[in-house]
């Protein structure tokens, strides 16, 4: 059985390798808020409001290229809708907690944090502080992007765009999915979501970040359905 | 872009996380639904992955022979043997480095 503090630790471990997509991608996400003319501050009260990267990026373009706050808002909230997903596979491992402390956890249940905690969750089921680890991805995350904005906000994009860092976050997902390669029926599911997602890219409001899970998780449902 | 549409975005944003963590309990659940969640991972990363690589800053597909497509195919390669993460960053952002600086330019 582990202390709390050693799952926490656990988990700060578990998603620092993240970080060096993170961190780039926060730079650039501050940087382009004030490059396209954003108050400063307000570029900075996303980080802490709304906490989810590319969902700041999409808000500050569509803003900017004239959409009105409704269609900004809007796609926010689509994008993130993914979350939903996230929150039902945890919810069975966060369900003995206090409806207090799920309403603060909730708050760190980002893409990264939430693919290294399940990973951890699932072969660690008994562990009577398992939440603990989930605390330790999501915040490690939040300090990290909250200081990678900042950055970007005031030093302004001082990763060269030649670089091209924005590629470092598919393959942060890469590499969160990657063993996963192993099992066939992964290979279905993942290949429907991404050739889906390629698809319906031009779909309204991003939708396409959440039309092709669900396509993708049904074709999961029919894959069981086979295999029994 | 003012304050208010912020918090309204932080406000949906924040539902989209806590609303089935805080609402759903086990028994909701069946062991169906349960079965299928398992592949939320493979099933939700995907649409970040593939328009990561294949669709460019200004919403168009890219050529066949771009480098990004070589430097996933590195990063998988890499991650797939390695199991390591900062492995199949690195070898896929570096793969893609040498292609842009060295071989495309």
């Amino acid at each position: 059985m582990l202390s709390k503090k050693q799952l926490f630790t656990r988990g700060m471990l578990d998603i620092s390798p993240h970080m060096l997509s993170v961190i780039p991608f926060g730079i650039i996400c501050g940087a382009i808020g004030v490059e396209l003319g954003f108050n400063p501050y307000l570029v900075y009260a996303m980080s802490f409001i709304i906490f989810g990267g590319a969902s700041q990026i999409v808000f500050l373009q569509l803003l900017s290229g004239g959409a009105s706050s409704l269609v900004a808002v809007a796609s926010v909230g689509i994008i993130n809708s993914r979350h939903l997903l996230y929150g039902a596979v945890l919810s069975e491992y966060l369900e003995k907690l206090s409806f207090l402390k799920k309403l603060f956890i909730s708050y760190v249940i980002v893409d990264q944090a939430f693919a290294e905690s399940n990973k951890f969750f699932k072969k660690n089921t008994s562990e009577e502080f398992l939440h603990y680890h989930l605390i330790g991805t999501g915040c490690t995350l939040w300090v990290c992007w909250q200081i990678a904005t900042l950055s970007g906000i005031i030093l302004g994009s001082f990763v060269p765009e030649e670089l091209g860092l924005k590629f470092a976050i598919p393959l942060t997902f890469i590499a969160i999915v990657v063993q996963d390669l192993k099992k066939i029926d992964h290979v279905i599911v993942m290949i429907t979501c991404g050739l889906s997602s390629l698809l319906f890219f031009d779909a309204p409001f991003k939708s396409y970040i959440i039309i092709s899970p669900v396509i993708a998780l049904f074709i999961a449902a029919l894959l069981l359905r086979l295999k029994k | 872009m003012t304050l208010v549409s912020i918090i309204i975005a932080g406000i949906l944003t924040y539902f989209t996380r806590m609303t089935m963590v805080a609402l759903i309990s086990r028994d909701m659940l069946a062991d169906k639904v349960k079965a299928v969640l398992e592949y939320v991972p493979s099933a939700v990363f995907p649409a970040i992955i593939f328009p990561g690589i294949f669709i460019n800053d200004y919403g168009t597909f890219i050529e066949i022979n771009d480098p990004k497509i070589y430097g996933a195919l590195v990063a998988i390669v890499v991650g797939y043997l390695s199991k390591n993460i900062i492995a199949t960053i690195l070898a896929g952002l570096i793969s893609y480095w040498f292609l842009i600086f060295v071989i495309f330019s």
